[in-house]
């Protein structure tokens, strides 16, 4: 099993991706320039968070002319396992691979603190080892988090079970307040019909040591390990 | 020759910026002013070879695959032809 952190210029959480899957996780890691095109040694693609290409334009619209972008597409269409976090997100829904936009907060803030999420789907390779309704604490760090998608596509989101993290109060209950940033149906994390790409706005790798507040992120990566052992333990 | 690109905010999609500078000028005593919404400009100059036609066709495509997303954002194209 071997994971990979792209960085792109800009990139600035993947070295907190790194070291959860080297100390907590437990597997090989390596960093990937963005200018690498092939990704052929990897089972899992982490996509970190940051500025990429210093948010110019919109965040994440130009991390998608990156070389190892084309790569990435192929890697997501075998089935692999991609999952971007906050920028990682704002990249995968530019470039395509998840759908909708993430546009400014609603309050126009950058947002730093802990918030809570309720996990809207315990079946995915992501939150196997939660469960529906669990609810964690998570850091989100963020100015463009606002998830917005036509109603269409809200309506086959909520129809696949793509919706898999909502933004909830410590008891769980979905309300304005405590939505940090307007996102259309309090959404905080979604994946794509396939189920092996998923984008979050919140922070799980900095939710791994209780030290620094919460380890409820290490759920998270210790789905995405259990799923990539049963596709290995498949071949 | 070159061409103009206007990126607008879907009607559809709130604005909170705008909304924002909407209320900044109404601080200044601009009373009555409805809406401000907020959008990008952008200048794409062209070699002279280019025709109108191509020009307005590249620029289209660079609106469509780069400057706007589509999921928010609509976009307007306008060419000028220099003097």
């Amino acid at each position: 099993m071997k994971f990979g952190v792209i960085v792109f210029p800009g990139s600035n959480c993947d070295h907190d991706a790194y070291h959860v899957v080297s100390k907590h996780v437990g597997q090989p890691v390596d960093f990937i320039w963005h200018k690498e095109t092939d990704l052929g040694a990897y089972d899992a693609i982490l996509i970190p968070g940051g500025f990429s290409y210093g948010d110019y334009l919109r965040a994440g619209a130009l991390a998608r002319f990156s070389p190892v972008m084309n790569a990435l597409k192929d890697f997501a269409a075998k089935g692999k396992f991609v999952f971007g976090i906050c920028n990682g997100f704002q990249i995968l829904c530019e470039a395509g691979l998840l759908p909708g936009a993430l546009m400014r907060n609603a309050d126009l803030h950058f947002i730093c603190k802990h918030v809570h999420v309720r996990v809207e789907n315990g079946d995915t390779p992501y939150t196997s080892e939660s469960e529906k309704g669990r609810v964690l604490s998570l850091p989100v760090a963020h100015a463009e988090g606002n998830y917005f998608c036509d109603e269409a596509t809200l309506d086959s989101l909520e129809e696949n079970g793509q919706i898999v993290f909502r933004y909830c109060d410590p008891d769980g209950e979905l309300n304005a307040s405590s939505n940090p940033n307007g996102a259309l149906s309090s959404i905080a994390g979604i994946c794509n019909k396939e189920r092996n790409v998923l984008g979050m706005m919140p922070h799980p790798e900095r939710a791994c040591e209780e030290l620094l507040g919460s380890n409820d992120g290490r759920d998270i990566f210790r789905s995405l390990t259990k799923a990539i052992e049963m596709t290995e333990a498949r071949v | 020759m070159k061409a103009k690109v206007y990126v607008t905010l879907k009607p559809s999609v709130l604005d909170p910026q705008g909304k924002a500078i909407h209320h900044s000028a109404g601080q200044l005593g601009h009373a009555s002013i409805s809406d401000i919404r907020q959008g990008k400009y952008f200048e794409i100059a062209f070699d002279g070879a280019v025709s109108e036609e191509e020009a307005r066709r590249s620029a289209e495509q660079i609106a469509k695959d780069v400057l706007a997303n589509p999921v928010i954002e609509d976009y307007r194209v306008e060419i000028v032809r220099s003097s």
